[in-house]
């Protein structure tokens, strides 16, 4: 293998090497992109987490949508975790108020976070709350039981094909890791 | 043949001082070789082991499925063995089976002497079989091997027991070993071409090789980083796909698919190169439409990167998505489609002969096209909510990996076996062979459509009895199959120890040397066979063929 050959066959492999240090980036560059690219599509259904601001709007009380409500335990999480409200049927533009209840089972500690999901994906720019328990982790001394408000608005402009929207609320037992911290 | 060998010898002399001439003695020539030839052979040999290996665990999923009920295996075990299955049949069988070929292959057919980097070359395949030897260890681990499918989903494979970290290791030694042999092969074709030997006269087998590397080069590291977030979500703290802590498990389907869909083309395109290098010369007429197979196989590389959310339909994306993946994917079918009608155009009115080789490349021609369609329908988003996670799936990967790229890697090994070794196979078992397996792996795999269809979803080692019937005819099928095999060890075996005792030629195949390149000769066929252990040296005069129109 002459000289010119050798400097050749290293000079692409420096390329290439290169190129896959760079696509091993992209790959962790695809965490923010993906974060990105969800607040601006609605993708994936990712809801706020902090609380908005209580604005009044302008009540459709043409269109009524129905709202279903679901909650579920991630794992073996000891809590009971149940919703209140089921269903409630609502006008776009209108404040409500749902209750959830959860409460420790165990003699221990518990530190809770409550991840919620909506269905369609899409909705959930549409839908503002100014008070959840999902907000920040729950901490639930042992035995106690609380009951947990959430405030909501469906916004008016809403795109007229959502008739219904699910909202499932999943609590994640988090106390290891916040012992820990 | 002889004006070949005699000047081979002449330069063999004539560089006597600063050349090695054959191989080491013993077990350590295999251990410490360069030589692309020794790794060629080590890959193949290598992924002919691991095809038994993940065909036995195939065959422990289809005994638990032949009768409803669990009778063989616990649950948990089962999923592993559908999940090591995959892992062992992709980056222990199919892949390296190509990069053995390659190596073999590449150099031979671009009339270099060897590949670029000789010792990353060795290096690479003692990382996969280290790579591979830590997958399977992971067997006998506490908690058993992952069984969360090869696609190693999050939240379920967090609850892998102490097998995680060695599974995430494993899939980083084989990426950075398919990686090393990709650049290799890059290098390779970019450098060591012989004086006319221009890029738009390499054989198509070259061409689809040099895409796939630069697939491997792109995707393999999104993959390492993928699984490293898994790593570091179990043991530091993390929450890239953990929902409690503000992360997404959906956002690991979609970095595993921005990998895996180019990845399941990396198994496809060489298979496209072998079936557009095997039926010209057994048609005896030039490949149809050459230029149009290297930019169809380009299109379907750089499809193959924006297209990979048709494997997540069902995850709850906007319709846009939905439609735009939908579409996209269906474009898919374009470039493959030309690819299928040139080896259909380039059989049509040849004087066709049906060797081994040319009948494995037929039944690939066909059913790879079956395993496309079913494709197809799963591309659009909304009968896929219907086909997603059923067997339906499994029919159609399996259409395309098993009489596909085995199919082809078997055609390839036929039809340069005789080459390799100097000796022609016995064409009697060869057919045999063949007719075994083309009729049995239908048996195994068409019914699974129907349960597919009829709602079976897969990975799962019991179901409902409704199922119970078709289940049992593809078990069948599977166990037909896997011993169907044996008979090609056999023949491998049989072929290096003298085969029938007919020394092959140079050519071997009628027309190899005419058909067998791709704008020039076949480079391979012009040397002797076996060929001596190293090959131009000095690099050939490579001349265009024309051809009478």
């Amino acid at each position: 293998m002459d000289e010119s050959l050798k400097q050749k066959n290293a000079r692409l492999v420096q390329i290439l090497v290169l190129v896959v240090i760079g696509m091993f980036g992209f790959g962790f560059a695809l965490v923010p992109l993906y974060d990105v690219l969800c607040d601006l599509t609605g993708l994936n259904g990712k809801a706020e987490t902090v609380a908005a601001e209580e604005t009044p709007y302008k009540v459709d009380m043409v269109r009524e949508i129905n709202i279903e409500l679901l909650t579920s335990l991630n794992e073996a999480t000891p809590l009971i975790f149940r919703t209140e409200t089921k269903q409630l049927k609502i006008h776009p533009g209108e404040y409500h108020t749902v209750n959830f209840y959860a409460e420790n089972k165990t003699d221990k500690v518990v530190v809770a976070q409550a991840i919620p999901s909506f269905s369609p994906g899409v909705v959930a720019k549409y839908f503002n709350k100014v008070e959840c328990f999902c907000f920040k982790q729950q901490t639930f001394k042992p035995g106690e039981s609380k009951v947990m408000p959430m405030r909501f608005v469906v916004k008016p402009d809403l795109p007229k094909d959502f008739k219904t929207i699910t909202l499932s609320y999943t609590f994640f037992d988090n106390t290891k890791a916040s012992v820990q911290n | 043949m002889s004006a070949v060998v005699a000047e081979h010898d002449k330069h063999h002399d004539h560089s006597h001082d600063d050349h090695d001439h054959g191989p080491a003695k013993g077990i350590l020539r295999w251990i410490i070789t360069t030589n692309h030839k020794d790794i060629g052979t080590l890959y193949l040999v290598f992924a002919l082991v691991m095809f038994f290996v993940g065909g036995t665990m195939a065959l422990v999923i289809r005994a638990e499925l032949f009768e409803p009920g669990l009778q063989f295996v616990e649950p948990q075990f089962f999923n592993s063995m559908t999940t090591m299955h995959a892992l062992v049949m992709v980056f222990g069988a199919v892949m390296p089976g190509f990069v053995g070929l390659a190596n073999w292959m590449i150099p031979m057919m671009i009339g270099a002497p060897d590949m670029a980097l000789p010792r990353m070359n060795n290096m690479s395949f003692w990382m996969l079989v280290a790579g591979i030897l830590l997958l399977a260890s992971t067997l006998f681990m506490e908690g058993g091997a992952p069984a969360s499918g090869w696609t190693l989903y999050p939240p379920l494979v967090l609850q892998t027991g102490k097998a995680l970290p060695f599974a995430v290791f494993s899939v980083h030694l084989l990426g950075i070993s398919s990686i090393m042999g990709a650049i290799n092969i890059i290098a390779t074709i970019f450098n060591m071409r012989a004086p006319g030997m221009t890029l738009m006269r390499m054989p198509m087998f070259v061409w689809t090789w040099v895409i796939t590397a630069f697939l491997l080069v792109a995707v393999m590291p999104v993959f390492a980083g993928a699984v490293t977030m898994l790593l570091t979500d179990k043991f530091f703290e993390t929450s890239f796909f953990d929902a409690a802590g503000g992360g997404d498990p959906v956002l690991y389907q979609h970095i595993f698919w921005f990998f895996g869909h180019p990845e399941v083309y990396i198994m496809i395109l060489p298979t496209f190169g072998v079936a557009s290098t095997i039926i010209p010369v057994f048609a005896r007429k030039p490949l149809f439409g050459y230029s149009s197979m290297v930019y169809a196989t380009a299109a379907i590389a750089f499809l193959s990167f924006i297209v990979w959310a048709h494997h997540m339909f069902t995850v709850g994306m906007p319709i846009v998505g939905e439609l735009y993946f939908m579409y996209a994917t269906m474009l898919i079918a374009i470039p493959t489609a030309v690819k299928v009608f040139n080896w259909t155009a380039t059989m049509w009115k040849g004087s066709m002969t049906l060797e081994t080789p040319m009948l494995f490349s037929i039944a690939f021609v066909a059913l790879f096209t079956l395993g496309g369609f079913t494709g197809l329908m799963m591309s659009i988003a909304p009968s896929d909510l219907q086909y997603h996670d059923t067997y339906f799936i499994v029919a159609h990967f399996h259409y395309t990996l098993v009489p596909a790229s085995v199919f082809m890697l078997m055609a390839a090994g036929y039809y340069w076996l005789p080459k390799w070794t100097g000796n022609m196979y016995n064409e009697k078992v060869g057919q045999l062979h063949f007719w075994l397996s083309a009729i049995s792996v239908n048996i195994l795999f068409f019914p699974q459509h129907f349960l597919g269809l009829a709602g079976m979803p897969r990975r799962i080692p019991d179901y409902n009895v409704q199922f119970a019937d078709w289940n049992m005819i593809s078990s069948i099928g599977g166990f037909i199959f896997g011993i169907s095999q044996l008979l090609f060890l056999y023949i491998v075996i049989d072929t290096i120890r003298g085969g029938t005792g007919i020394k092959a030629t140079n050519e071997v195949w009628d027309g190899a040397v005419q058909y067998g390149g791709g704008g020039t000769v076949g480079l391979e066929w012009t040397l002797p066979s076996p060929p001596p252990y190293h090959t131009f040296t000095e690099a050939p005069v490579v001349v265009p063929i024309e051809y009478e129109h």
